[in-house]
């Protein structure tokens, strides 16, 4: 029996657990309708594109070239292709350098020299994208004196990297110090280990990375407008001016036609289908044989 | 140049490992354990070990005798785990971890200049505290990891023997015989540290250390791994850190009890036989610390 004769009831004041109550529910509401504000701003944006631009997408958006103005029709496809190749291009500079540095960062701690590393790609995800492409248009349109595909992807990597970079980072530092000493441990040297354990440990996380500056760079139009420039034609060649999607989104939102404005709907919806079949494509080929 | 790769030769063959030259003579004796070099494993030699600037462990000297588990006692934040990862240059994977001193495995010094840390680890194995078999990997590849990544290629059928083999030594081979292909992480924590422990056999160390592999188990794991450890002697030097003195007592030969100074630097107070060292010792704090006076 309890010898406690403090003679306190477990039924305090009415009024006092009456206003925490209140409290506690206006407290959730609150934080309920800031998640719902989110959610509500990101559905309203892909069910705009949606209402606006799945109406138009046929065979024929997806498979020709852009018609001369006055003409009805078209389709997008050099754009879709460019997209794809110049951003293509960009993930093979800015992975492996990116993944690499943050080996570099995580793996050989080295203090002064990595901090200041990790400080400066903080800085670099923060330059302006249309600082970038000016950048790229000094490094490699000017000296080329001409738009190139190439310039544009050189401009996408650098937005990419400091994404990568990040990324890979975190995802490495989550690696249990264990793993790594369980490794090291049975004799396995620091390359194989990082090679063979903390690398498919963190692949996830490490993939998430690289779909997100994918899918950053697919959108940004700003570095394109003096890199890539833009193309009506097919072209696969680098060194040629390229269309890519937020290029033809640009030009044609801004132009004066009302073809061009539903086609403009129509290219920004492909935008989102292509970024978010990008990043379903990524995690189901990475789905590892033990996830349940 | 000391040639690590080499094993020394088996016991009863009449040709000592120290038959060549070795600094072993220059280093001044451990005050107890005369023992004859050859049943040495591990000589340890006035080990100085540090955390950045903190002073982790002074001057310790300890023999770990050949095929005997040797258990290393004493409070928390003795510096037990620390001499431990001394044994097979672990220490220096922890930031701002050096020592001075020296550690040799059979008369060869494992910080020799021209000495690879990999080889080292390879015949001076470890267990950890938690189990941690590789996530990624299976049972079979866990146990496997070892051996394939230390080398570039090595026949499925050769992975095969070595990997039941050392299931088998561990213990652990009946158990999951039909579970080879699932994630190692999907055994249970006893059966995790056992497989942690075949995949140190699996390289076919000399030396296994242990830093309370039985500290995240249940007494029934705890007790399969105790007895593993005795099988374990004939084949194996083991050393192992514990929190559990009466689990000293099970399972080892020899006991080292550490103590820390003031300045919180761990040193060594008594080793011995651990039959004499829990009945017997030779040092009130000793005494009192087996006795549940402090710690």
């Amino acid at each position: 029996m309890s010898s406690r004769t403090s003679g306190e009831s477990l039924v305090t004041t009415p009024r006092h657990f009456q206003t925490r109550k209140l409290v506690n529910r206006v407290a959730t509401v609150c934080l309920m309708a800031c998640a719902a504000v989110c959610v509500v701003v990101l559905v309203l944006i892909l069910g705009y594109v949606v209402y606006r631009g799945a109406g138009y997408i046929n065979w024929q958006f997806l498979t020709a070239l852009p018609k001369p103005v006055g003409e009805a029709g078209g389709g997008v496809a050099n754009a879709i292709v460019g997209s794809i190749i110049v951003v293509g291009v960009a993930a093979l500079m800015a992975v492996p350098i990116g993944i690499g540095a943050a080996i570099f960062l995580n793996e050989f701690p080295s203090g002064f020299l990595g901090r200041a590393v990790r400080f400066l790609a903080d800085i670099l995800t923060g330059v302006p994208s249309i600082v970038v492409g000016l950048f790229a248009y000094s490094m490699v349109v000017a000296p080329m004196k001409h738009f190139s595909g190439v310039s544009g992807a050189v401009a996408y990597a650098f937005i990419m990297i400091p994404i990568v970079l990040i990324t890979a980072q975190e995802a490495l530092r989550l690696v249990p110090n264990t793993l790594r000493e369980a490794a090291l441990a049975l004799g396995v040297p620091r390359w194989r280990t990082i090679l063979q354990v903390v690398i498919p440990v963190s692949s996830r996380a490490l993939l998430t990375g690289m779909v997100l500056a994918v899918a950053r760079a697919l959108g940004e139009t700003a570095p394109m407008l003096f890199t890539a420039f833009g193309n009506p034609y097919w072209n696969f060649d680098l060194t040629k001016p390229m269309a890519t999607l937020p290029l033809v989104i640009y030009r044609y939102a801004t132009g004066p036609y009302d073809e061009w404005h539903a086609q403009a709907w129509a290219a920004s919806f492909v935008l989102v289908v292509v970024v978010l079949f990008a990043s379903i494509l990524t995690r189901s080929v990475l789905r590892s044989k033990f996830d349940a | 140049m000391i040639d690590m790769r080499s094993k020394p030769q088996p016991r009863g063959s009449g040709v000592t490992p120290s038959g060549t030259a070795t600094p072993e003579g220059s280093f001044p004796a451990a005050g107890q354990a005369e023992a004859p070099l050859r049943d040495l494993s591990l000589t340890i030699r006035d080990v100085t070990a540090y955390y950045g600037k903190f002073r982790a462990i002074k001057s310790i000297s300890l023999d770990v005798e050949e095929r005997k588990v040797t258990a290393l006692i004493g409070p928390s934040g003795c510096g037990k785990s620390t001499l431990l990862r001394c044994m097979n240059r672990m220490h220096e994977e922890t930031p701002g971890g050096r020592m001075t001193g020296h550690v040799s495995l059979h008369g060869e010094d494992i910080h020799a200049a021209g000495v690879d840390p990999v080889v080292v680890r390879r015949r001076i194995g470890m267990v950890f505290q938690k189990p941690n078999p590789f996530p990624t990997m299976s049972v079979l590849d866990n146990v496997a990891a070892g051996i394939r990544l230390n080398r570039f290629w090595v026949s499925s059928a050769e992975v095969k023997d070595r990997v039941e083999k050392a299931l088998g030594q561990a213990a652990l081979w009946d158990e999951v015989k039909d579970k080879l292909n699932q994630p190692g992480t999907a055994l249970s924590g006893g059966q995790q540290q056992r497989l942690c422990i075949a995949r140190a056999l699996a390289v076919e160390p000399e030396v296994i250390l242990m830093d309370e592999p039985c500290s995240a188990l249940d007494p029934i794991a705890t007790l399969k791994i105790e007895d593993l450890m005795r099988e374990l002697t004939n084949n194996y030097t083991i050393v192992i850190v514990t929190h559990n003195m009466q689990q000293a007592a099970r399972v080892s030969d020899k006991t080292a009890f550490l103590m820390m100074d003031e300045d919180r630097a761990g040193f060594l107070v008594e080793y011995g036989e651990t039959k004499q060292l829990f009945t017997n010792p030779k040092e009130k704090r000793t005494e009192d610390y087996i006795t549940g006076r402090f710690g």
